[in-house]
């Protein structure tokens, strides 16, 4: 199926849920911050949200330091 | 108006002034982005803060952190308030000593314009992130800025209407890349840009 990730086509396998979108990225869902189609995603919510043809994905990540 | 903001009138109209000292800006995490951030804003004039950390003042942290060696040991709360009113005696400043959570951030930074996510935790700066995103307030969140050189990497990304981002994003602190004043204050102070840039255009 076609999404949009951080604004950019991407091509995924179907029935794919966010966590394990995030951890084919190799993000842990406690240091990121998702959008799906504008709305977030709250970390306990993204193993059972499954993305569909069509989403806009957007994920900011965080690294440790300041 | 003190000696000092009126001197501020030599490089802001009065109306623009008026914008600085009237908005509330919150800094979440009083290291060396917050501590840093935050005294380049009170340098610009901004005069309302709400200051929040739960961390006391360690000799580890003076190579990039606002504070002084006759400050250890105290909470950085108090050692920030203390010496930002150095700057500014006619500050306003909130300040509280307490560790950021999901039950109290929003209450927090309830009246604030602008915050500035100023962790060292990556968790903590998703966790503040996306618990104030949908409360249309500007965020400025920082990732990436340990090490040293290469510091034009530090960018400022709009990701959203109301969330910007410093940083290199890659630049994890560790111990083999600690974090060093130089990069540390260069995201600090564009993050101090980036809310006056929003406070201005208001």
């Amino acid at each position: 199926m076609q999404v949009t990730v951080n604004g950019k086509p991407q091509t995924l396998s179907g029935g794919l849920s966010l966590l394990k979108l995030l951890s084919e990225k190799g993000l842990d869902k406690k240091r990121v911050v998702v959008e799906l189609n504008l709305e977030i995603v709250p970390q306990e919510k993204m193993e059972n949200t499954l993305i569909k043809e069509g989403d806009s994905i957007e994920i900011v990540s965080f690294v440790t330091g300041g | 108006m003190n000696e000092f903001e009126k001197a501020l009138l030599k490089y802001f109209s009065p109306e623009d002034l008026k914008k600085i000292q009237t908005a509330k800006v919150g800094i979440a995490g009083l290291g060396g982005l917050g501590s840093n951030c935050a005294n380049s804003l009170v340098r610009c004039g901004v005069k309302n803060l709400v200051l929040v950390d739960f961390d006391k003042v360690e000799a580890s942290n003076l190579n990039r952190q606002f504070y002084f060696l006759d400050q250890l040991g105290k909470n950085k709360v108090s050692a920030l308030k203390e010496t930002l009113l150095k700057i500014n005696p006619g500050l306003n400043i909130t300040g509280h000593c307490l560790r950021l959570e999901k039950d109290n951030i929003l209450s927090v930074f309830e009246d604030c314009l602008a915050v500035v996510e100023a962790f060292d935790q990556a968790e903590y700066k998703s966790l503040i992130v996306q618990t104030l995103l949908p409360t249309g307030k500007f965020i400025v969140s920082a990732s990436g800025l340990a090490g040293h050189g290469k510091s034009d990497e530090i960018k400022i990304r709009r990701i959203k209407n109301n969330l910007v981002l410093v940083g290199d994003l890659k630049s994890e602190a560790s111990s083999n890349l600690p974090p060093l004043a130089p990069r540390v204050n260069i995201a600090a102070a564009k993050q101090a840009d980036a809310v006056l840039e929003y406070i201005l255009q208001l």
